[in-house]
This record gives C-alpha cells, structure tokens and sequence, in this order.
C-alpha cells in the first residue's frame, strides 16, 4: 500500500536529497534510478556560489518529482519560520522539511525550537516534515503543533552510521502506531535502509549515502531494491529472534540406524 | 545609499526592493527576498521602501537534503 502524507500519496518510500552529487546529469539520473517521488531542495543567497539557481530548478521540475523544500542550517526558529515562508513562494508548495539545528558538530535538532517553529509554520498552513531525534515526548509535542508527519533520525546527518539506536526507533514506531513515520539522517548503505524499513518505518529520507557513493546512479538504484525488500518484508510479519535453535526439517519420519 | 545584500555592502539608489531587484538584474520568478529577516513576497517589492542599513537577502534554490 502506498505511503499517505498529507493527503498525498507518495509514488515511493525512499525520498532523496538532490546535494553533493559529482554533475547535474548524475544528480538527474540518480533521481530515476532511485524512483524517487520526492526531493529535498533548499534555497541560497544567489550569485555567492557561482551556480544558477534559476538553472537548478529548471533542471528539478523537467523531473516531474514533487520538491520538498528545507530549512537546513537554521539555527534559529526566526530563521526556519522566514526560510520556510521563502520557500513556500518560490518553490510553490507549502510543503516543508522543517529542520532547527541545535549543535554544530551533531547537526542534532534543537528540539525545542523545533517544536515552536512548527507550530508556526503549521498555523500559517505548512505541511511540516520535521526533523527531530527519536524522543518520544518530542514526537508528542510535535503532533499536538500540527504536524501529520515526523521525520527521526537513525543517526548524525551525513555519518553513514546507520540506526545507532534500534531499541529508540523499535519504541518509536509502536508509539506512532498511526503517524507516517520517515527516518532522516544517517542512513549509509542500503542494509541500513531495509533494516528501518523491517522495522516498519514508512519511509527513508537520505541524500549523502548516494551522492557520495562511488556510482550514486548505482546506489541510487541499490536503495529502492532494499527500502521495497525491507518493506515487504514488514509487511510479510518477519520471525522474532529466539535464544535456542529450532530444527527446519521435520524430526517425524526420520531414520533410526541405532 | 549603503544597504548589506546577501551578507555584502552595497551601494545604491534604489529605493524599494524592486527596484534593487531590477538594478541586479534579478529577473524571474525563483528568486525569494527578505528585509531585515521578515520575509517580502514578490507581490510587496514595490511597496518595500528600503533604508540606509538594511540587510537583504536574496535567495534562489539550491541543492538540499
């Protein structure tokens, strides 16, 4: 069944950032091998860069994929909040990665501020995707500000960890029985990815895992096999893991040379 | 006038933010604008007078994840 967020049903599980990679066209190309429906975007101050942001959007919408704007690097809920609403205009969706960083070398959310510019943004009508850690009074709070969707991460952004903390997110998910729960941040290889997925999380969001890969159109692709693999296999109710071994074949019927 | 624009002084003689817009060469309609961290839409830089001093920001998408 596909996966609901606001409204929306997204045409995959695996929604992917659209920074690092090595070209434009290997950025594009690693966009289809993922089969991504969504895509992170941020915005910049223009002409400090030397690229074109009016030349990177062009290259975002021949896509045909939904755009999910960030506020990363915000430090502050002034900051998110005016972010947010400049995305909003130029991005014409009012769909928002809501990201408040807290710590500079963790990138950990502060939660707080998180919890404070989500409501903001919620009462001025954004669908807030918030990045957060995997509290779940945090969680709470931000339902109760509005959002519809939380968005945990499995580990510091860009580490390529995978999830440091599975008893956390095993928590997480029984309870946010009924939240479309995404895990953002952290994830480095495609086991990563299945293993949340088993867990019956609902979706990944991820960015360097692929751009930094040695072929991200390769790993790209890597992705979508293992978030359907782990999904399916959620789905398919996996064993849980026992202290003794149980025999697979039949002892009934077997032969006695004694 | 000197105003700070994307974190640079400049000096000019615009007086709104449109017209600072049009002096850049800032045409199109992926470009977002702030005054002083409060968020100008596209349908109010004309009517956003500009003072010595402020800070501008104009931003444009980027790359994200």
């Amino acid at each position: 069944m596909p996966l609901t967020v606001y409204g929306t049903e997204l045409s995959s599980r695996l929604l992917l950032g659209t920074a690092q990679y090595p070209s434009p066209a290997i950025l594009a190309e690693a966009v289809k091998a993922s089969g991504a429906g969504v895509v992170t975007v941020s915005l910049r101050r223009e002409g400090l860069d030397g690229g074109s942001g009016g030349g990177f959007w062009s290259l975002i919408r021949q896509l045909g994929v939904r755009v999910l704007p960030n506020t990363a690097g915000c430090h502050t809920v002034k900051e998110a909040v005016t972010t947010a609403r400049m995305a909003r205009e130029v991005f014409g969706t009012n769909w928002i990665k809501l990201e408040v960083i807290g710590h500079h070398d963790t990138l950990q959310p502060d939660v707080f501020g998180l919890v404070e510019a989500a409501r903001i943004l919620a009462d001025d009508g954004f669908a807030v995707f918030p990045y957060t850690t995997e509290d779940l009074v945090v969680g709470e709070r931000l339902i109760e500000a509005g959002c519809e969707v939380l968005m945990p991460w499995c580990a510091p952004i860009g580490s390529a960890k995978g999830p440091v903390n599975i008893d956390a997110l095993r928590a997480y998910r029984a309870h946010f029985a009924d939240t479309p729960l995404i895990v953002d941040a952290g994830l480095g290889r495609p086991s990563h990815a299945a293993a949340v997925m088993e867990l019956g999380f609902d979706g990944v969001l991820l960015n360097t895992a692929v751009a930094k890969a040695g072929d991200p159109v390769m790993m790209a692709a890597a992705f979508a096999q293992a978030v359907e693999a782990g999904c399916g296999a959620f789905e398919a109710g996996p064993l849980e893991p026992r202290d003794m071994a149980v025999p697979s074949t039949p002892i009934i019927g077997k032969a006695v040379f004694s | 006038m000197k105003l700070i624009v994307n974190g640079q002084a400049l000096e000019t003689t615009a007086r709104t933010l449109s017209e600072l817009m049009a002096e850049l060469g800032h045409a199109g309609n992926w470009f977002a604008t702030a005054v002083n961290s409060e968020f100008v839409p596209g349908s109010e830089r004309e009517r956003a007078r500009l003072s010595e001093g402020d800070r501008v920001e104009i931003l444009t998408p980027r790359q994200g994840g």
